[in-house]
């Protein structure tokens, strides 16, 4: 006995139904792919500015630091417990220190389930001296190899070769300009006060680029022990930075910690709370643009299939009476509702496709190079024709129930 | 529960009513309590003037309508209890309906029209089931036009592939609705002589509605109805 194949006949004459009303077919699946061209190219689009700016704001930031917790004036004697009191205290200057026994914390931290990097630093403020130019800079003593995996310090290379032997530097691209410095040159850190200077020379290995104009102007770093040195805090760090797998888990990650040790602890969403702001609103409103565009290609479906439904009812009726049951009428316009959403979906990916390519080519920044970099990922294309589809067979659901519902009697005598 | 029971007959209607608006103060009885027996292999005309409900029987015939009361057996089971489905099924397998404006889906061939009952029921045609589309096509001599949309074919032409259809499960009754209502005499002639020919080849049953009674003499049995009531059911004499 020959097997039933699912669909078959709902298949056959939903393609047919399309086939037959050509123009129609046409102009709506045209509609659906123009749809489908906006959400997947504004997802695209999106993803690729966010993902652009996330990259140029972490590129020289941690995920997550640990500092100091800042000094605080305490009282001079306890409050009475049944006294009110009111205080007028100036805030204390903040002197650099080190945070206590880092060389304990700094595995217990690498043994964090999310953190994949941690690198102790030395950060404080000094003068570059060459010549005649004095400059102040950002000192900032780490190992290299751990700093790279925090910051890709390698990656950012523009002149020379990253290395960080004792007596060398790594500086920033503007302060080399600003110094007349270049790969293989010298100059002098200057720290301390005017009356006692603690001075040493280091050689500059590499220039490197932040991404940041005031970070290439100031930042000079040299090995952990220089800088412990230079700032007055031997064997000492003023920091850890933290990097996570999943960026965004940073702010929970560093409330988590902030409950487990007395440290300073911040994520880089909470030094940067105003970017995150701007993301968020950035992704509702792209959010409610694909949303919004969705349904008009829902209604769109649902009026075209109306339409049909009105137009084929003597084919509705003749089909019931020759033994086609309500459930496979309902399945003709649940395939058609699906077939223009595949459809639309596949077309509109490609056009979502061109434009990227487009957006690539052609848009381009006053230095011509392109703005950013936006990709269609191969995820996003699946998941907006997925959703398209499944909002296809959605907005056929009203037509096809009532096309299923139509007497076969009533439909034959129209 | 439906319980078939033997019979010779193919269909029993006993004391069957039709009102629409039930319930409505337009409530209107079209069908006043018929009786009628049809056996396999007869060829009936259903005749009567217009608005005696001889199109309301036959969809009540057909499975299309339900009835307001009564009994209605086919081929032995009584169909008045079935739900939707059940009654689709038993369209499907049991009866071929031809109608008067052919009802022919215009996007498929000839041929496609031919084996649609077959792909509703199995979602696939076999290559035994085209032969069997194509040998009833060619039967009702259209084995030139098999693969010609409804719209290139002539209204005879057309009303020859619904026949095909009708037949093309092999259904033990065919109900026709005016089959030659929408054609010329030539036309007329040629699809009625080609139902006859179907029966006497297939020993099919026919319930055939018409106005024509040039061609209800041409039958075996024929029922007029008036006003809702069987007035006349009398075999032809030959």
């Amino acid at each position: 006995m020959a097997t039933t194949r699912w669909l078959g006949f709902e298949m056959r004459v939903a393609l047919r139904f399309l086939r037959e009303g050509r123009m129609q077919t046409l102009l709506i699946i045209a509609g659906v792919a123009a749809g489908v061209a906006v959400v997947a190219f504004i997802s695209a689009l999106i993803s690729g500015l966010q993902g652009n700016t996330l990259t140029k704001t972490l590129g020289a930031q941690a995920h997550i630091t640990l500092r100091v917790p800042d000094d605080v004036v305490t009282p001079a004697w306890p409050h009475a417990q049944d006294a009110s009191s009111i205080t007028d205290t100036q805030a204390r200057a903040q002197r650099l220190r080190s945070v206590a026994n880092w060389q304990a914390l700094l595995p217990l931290l690498e043994h964090q389930g999310a953190v994949t990097a941690v690198s102790p630093l030395v950060a404080g403020s000094a003068l570059a001296l060459r010549g005649e130019a004095i400059v102040g800079i950002a000192l900032t003593g780490v190992d290299l190899d751990r700093y790279d995996r925090i910051i890709s310090l390698r990656s950012k290379v523009v002149s020379g070769t990253a290395r960080l032997e004792p007596g060398e530097a790594i500086i920033g691209r503007d302060l080399a300009a600003d110094l007349g410095v270049r790969v293989g040159d010298r100059i002098t850190l200057q720290t301390g006060t005017a009356s006692s200077p603690v001075t040493d020379s280091a050689r500059v290995t590499a220039l490197v680029d932040l991404g940041v104009k005031d970070l290439n102007k100031r930042t000079v770093i040299v090995p952990l022990r220089a800088a412990q040195s230079l700032l007055g805090l031997p064997g000492g760090a003023t920091g850890l930075d933290l990097t996570v797998a999943d960026v965004w888990s940073a702010r929970e990650l560093a409330q988590t910690l902030r409950e487990q040790y007395p440290y300073k602890i911040e994520s880089w969403q909470e030094n940067n709370a105003q970017l995150v702001s701007a993301l968020n609103a950035q992704t509702v409103a792209t959010t409610l643009i694909r949303g919004v565009v969705l349904i008009v290609v829902v209604l769109g479906i649902a009026s075209v299939l109306v339409v049909s439904v009105v137009q084929k009812r003597r084919e509705i009726g003749i089909l019931r009476a020759m033994g086609a049951t309500r459930a496979q009428i309902l399945r003709v316009f649940l395939v058609q509702g699906a077939v223009v959403g595949a459809i639309g979906s596949v077309l509109g990916i490609a056009l979502a496709s061109a434009m990227v390519w487009l957006f690539t080519h052609f848009v381009r920044g006053s230095d011509g190079l392109p703005l950013f970099i936006i990709v269609l990922s191969a995820s996003t294309a699946l998941r907006v024709a997925l959703l398209t589809t499944v909002c296809g067979v959605l907005a056929a659901i009203a037509p096809a129930r009532s096309a299923a519902a139509m007497d076969p009697a009533q439909a034959i005598r129209i | 529960m439906n319980q078939a029971v033997p019979s010779s007959a193919l269909i029993e209607l006993n004391d069957v009513r039709k009102s629409y608006n039930v319930g409505l103060p337009n409530e209107a009885e079209v069908l006043h309590g018929l009786n009628l027996r049809v056996d396999c292999g007869e060829f009936i005309a259903l005749i009567g003037p217009s608005g005696s409900g001889k199109s309301t029987l036959l969809n009540i015939v057909g499975l299309l309508e339900r009835m307001t009361s009564g009994s209605y057996r086919l081929q032995g089971e009584a169909v008045q209890g079935l739900d939707d489905a059940g009654l689709t099924l038993r369209r499907r397998m049991t009866l071929g309906f031809v109608f008067q404006f052919h009802h022919l889906l215009p996007a498929f061939s000839a041929l496609e029209n031919v084996t649609l009952p077959v792909l509703m029921g199995e979602g696939r045609i076999g290559a035994k089931q085209i032969a069997h589309a194509r040998d009833l096509l060619s039967a009702v001599g259209l084995a030139k036009a098999m693969d010609k949309r409804p719209s290139e074919l002539s209204g005879g032409m057309q009303q020859r592939v619904a026949i095909a259809r009708a037949l093309v499960m092999d259904p033990p009754l065919v109900l026709a609705d005016e089959p030659t209502g929408n054609l010329d005499t030539a036309s007329s002639d040629e699809v009625f002589v080609l139902l006859r020919r179907m029966h006497a080849e297939r020993g099919t049953s026919f319930v055939v509605v018409t106005h024509d009674p040039r061609l209800a003499a041409r039958c075996d049995r024929t029922v007029e109805l008036i006003d809702g009531r069987i007035a006349h059911d009398e075999a032809a004499r030959r």
